[in-house]
């Protein structure tokens, strides 16, 4: 089985010509810097530069009274045994594992029911699908927030219409799932879009054959289609980790409506945001920030590795 | 504009006197009546005179009039008002660029409760250098207390906000409550409304920081103790115990609604009838005005509810000052700013723009405490305002930190409104987190 996903072409086009002429080589080799000179200048400018004043940041400390100190990695060894830092990573790691199979499951779902041609009215379920996406988070946690409500909003409204006694969804037992909701609703078309797209490059002479070969439409998702999107479905759960870390937007703005449930240490964004801004902790919150990154590089690549992984 | 309502701020120096004696340079006296003229004020006049261009950071909306006003009467200066955000938000540009030591502005609008934080970084000049400390009396006890810190006087104040209890008289009299007069009477009308109207709440209230201290303060509670670098955090005390007992009655018999301030269902909840009182500041009838239009004539103001029958006590929420930043090198002419927008022409405009100010003698005035609200059904309101600022209890800090203590109130004391939490461990986990943030910002914290 091939795999025609984009990583795959680009490593082929990657591999340097070889055996040339050392005079021939440093001069190619300048030619090259002036080519990538530009990007490296603003990946350096926009990309290392903060992480490079993080990592200064994270080892100093600074102090309302006693102004700032050099303190070595004392930081990093607060930030380790931070209940409230562990308790913000403990809750995007469940999220992680809950919210993000499921999201990626339906998209899956909506992908190849759109692939399969049996659809009528294929473009508009894509759009209406998609659309979700193209709100702005903010927006989109702000009319959930209010559709939330148990007095005036659609939860309301449901239990004055039925009789029944719904629970609030921004209590703190629901408060996470009701977030996920948000994230899930929002993220299922891009996904969706993903997955499609990886779909439609599968050449049909393969759904030929398995036709003539006698293969069930099963048979055809689980042995062509599902292997051949398998790169795309490992980039979308790469991008689901991330996001899952870095959750931010939805608590942020649900907070003013459930002060009490969701705390200044929800999600570790969250956490690093107060310390810097209602706490003017930078430095603890660079280091917080810093650990976070590398946690997530972490599962990301680990990810990457088990997707990636040749099985045979 | 609506968010910072919502926090509170006055700061009772223990260094008045000192704050005194020190920006003096050849006055004779403090008094109102006749201040005289130090060098420095001189030189306040000829900045105005001179002009130039002053960037002001403020987010009250009335400041544009005021702006317009000084600019007309000082042609040579021309006002650049930037809304850096409000609140919260504009302290952390502001603390930004003081770092940064770049694009600080000249004068910067800082609320009561954060005023002490960038006194204490040095943040602030002191206004003492311009003869500030002659306005003693100019103001009302309240907010001339507060922006006194360190020794100095940090700012002006802008406006104030007395408490009173703005209360649905409609909801009240179809349901044959009286309006109450303590707290055990607020607890009593919680329960006869209830029983009335299961729908009905006598007060919203998920737990706000802001007036939880308000409360404290009134009640005589005096959680916060500063003394320069020295902070105590005790939340302990007879006042905030009579707090957190009532409180605790009203949160257990579900007797306050689950409603968030300044959210779309506490504006619906205080038109329709769900929301029967509201304890809060003197800036209030502005937001119902613009905010509830269907309460019009519905509701009044009352004085605050009293721990003792008999008693007046009152208490002090939310309000600003302007300040201006150490950074700038035109504070001579921030100051001619300050003194224009709050101690000169600048307060009536901003009456007439509906805040509350903080001069004694506008407060005083005949015209202003005859004000008829036609909101309240014709109620002369600022006769309550003006009584209730003159009863608020002396002696209350805030913390040097309050603005991340705030912020973390939620996370403690607010779980006993959502958990089996008592509000009185809730208040003792407060004083905990912000024992444990003091000190780790290098305060000596004792509890």
């Amino acid at each position: 089985m091939t795999m025609t996903s984009p990583q795959v072409a680009a490593r082929a086009g990657a591999g340097a010509p070889a055996g040339q002429s050392s005079r021939r080589a440093s001069r190619r080799s300048w030619a090259g810097w002036w080519f990538i000179g530009p990007f490296m200048a603003v990946f350096a400018l926009v990309f290392l530069a903060p992480i490079a004043y993080s990592i200064y940041l994270s080892v100093f400390r600074n102090q309302l009274i006693g102004g700032t100190a050099f303190v070595g990695l004392d930081n990093y060894a607060r930030a380790l045994g931070d209940a409230q830092f562990w308790s913000a990573l403990g809750r995007v790691s469940l999220f992680l594992a809950v919210q993000v199979p499921v999201m990626l499951f339906i998209a899956l779902v909506v992908a190849l029911a759109l692939d399969s041609g049996r659809l009528y009215g294929r473009s508009f379920f894509r759009i209406s699908i998609f659309l979700p996406y193209a709100v702005p988070a903010v927006v989109a946690t702000l009319m959930w927030g209010f559709m939330y409500g148990t007095r005036f909003g659609l939860v309301g409204n449901i239990n004055q219409a039925f009789g029944l006694n719904l629970p609030s969804p921004l209590s703190s037992e629901l408060v996470l799932a009701s977030i996920g909701n948000i994230v899930t609703w929002e993220f299922i078309g891009y996904n969706m879009l993903i997955f499609y797209s990886a779909l439609t490059v599968i050449p049909k002479s393969l759904y030929e054959a398995a036709e003539i070969d006698g293969a069930g439409q099963l048979r055809v998702i689980t042995a062509i289609k599902l292997p051949a999107i398998r790169g795309a479905i490992v980039v979308a759960s790469i991008f689901s980790v991330i996001g899952s870390f870095q959750l931010f937007n939805e608590p942020s703005i649900l907070k003013s409506l459930s002060p009490n449930t969701i705390s200044t240490y929800f999600t570790p964004n969250l956490y690093a945001f107060s310390l810097s801004f209602s706490g003017q902790q930078y430095n603890y919150s660079a280091t917080v920030a810093i650990i976070m990154g590398l946690i997530t590089m972490a599962i990301a690549y680990a990810v990457q590795v088990r997707g990636m992984r040749k099985e045979r | 504009m609506i968010k910072t309502l919502t926090r509170r701020g006055l700061l009772q120096s223990s260094a008045v006197a000192a704050a005194l004696a020190l920006g003096l340079t050849a006055c004779g006296g403090g008094g109102n009546a006749a201040p005289q003229q130090t060098v420095n004020s001189d030189a306040v006049e000829q900045a105005l005179q001179k002009g130039g261009k002053l960037t002001v950071w403020a987010w009250d909306q009335s400041l544009k009039k005021v702006a317009e006003g000084f600019e007309a009467k000082y042609p040579n200066v021309d006002v650049n008002l930037v809304n850096a955000g409000t609140g919260n938000d504009q302290y952390t540009a502001l603390q930004n660029a003081i770092s940064a030591g770049s694009g600080v502005p000249d004068v910067a609008q800082i609320e009561y409760y954060a005023l002490p934080q960038f006194a204490l970084s040095k943040s602030l000049a002191d206004l003492g250098q311009f003869g500030a400390a002659d306005l003693d009396g100019t103001f009302t006890a309240g907010p001339w207390s507060s922006v006194q810190a360190q020794g100095g006087v940090y700012g002006l104040p802008m406006d104030s906000g007395p408490m009173a209890l703005f209360y649905n008289k409609e909801l009240f009299d179809k349901h044959g409550i009286a309006v109450p007069t303590t707290w055990d009477e607020f607890l009593e009308a919680g329960r006869a409304l209830k029983k009335a109207d299961p729908k009905a709440y006598i007060a919203n209230d998920t737990g706000d920081a802001g007036f939880t201290t308000s409360m404290i303060w009134q009640a005589g509670g005096k959680p916060y103790q500063v003394d320069g670098t020295n902070v105590g955090v005790n939340f302990s005390d007879a006042g905030s115990t009579k707090f957190a007992e009532t409180w605790q009655k009203l949160i257990d018999e579900d007797l306050l609604a689950p409603i968030s301030s300044w959210s779309d269902e506490w504006y619906k909840g205080l038109g329709n009838g769900t929301i029967a009182t509201l304890s809060t500041g003197a800036w209030m009838p502005g937001n119902l005005v613009s905010g509830v239009a269907d309460g019009a004539g519905k509701w009044r103001v009352a004085p605050l509810p009293q721990w003792e029958k008999g008693a007046t006590s009152s208490s002090e929420n939310g309000g600003s000052s302007l300040a201006i930043p150490a950074a700038s090198s035109q504070a001579a002419l921030a100051y001619g700013f300050l003194k224009y927008s709050n101690v000169e022409e600048g307060v009536q405009t901003r009456i007439d723009g509906g805040a509350f100010p903080a001069t004694a003698k506008d407060l005083a005035s005949e015209k202003f405490q005859n004000t008829e609200f036609k909101y309240f059904g014709g109620q002369k309101a600022n006769q309550i305002f003006a009584e209730s600022a003159k009863n608020v209890p002396a002696g209350w800090s805030y913390l040097p930190f309050q603005v991340y203590a705030n912020s973390i109130f939620n996370d403690t004391a607010g779980q006993a409104y959502v958990s089996g939490t008592k509000l009185k461990d809730g208040l003792t986990a407060w004083q905990k987190a912000s024992v444990k943030y003091g000190t780790e910002q290098g305060f000596t914290v004792k509890e």
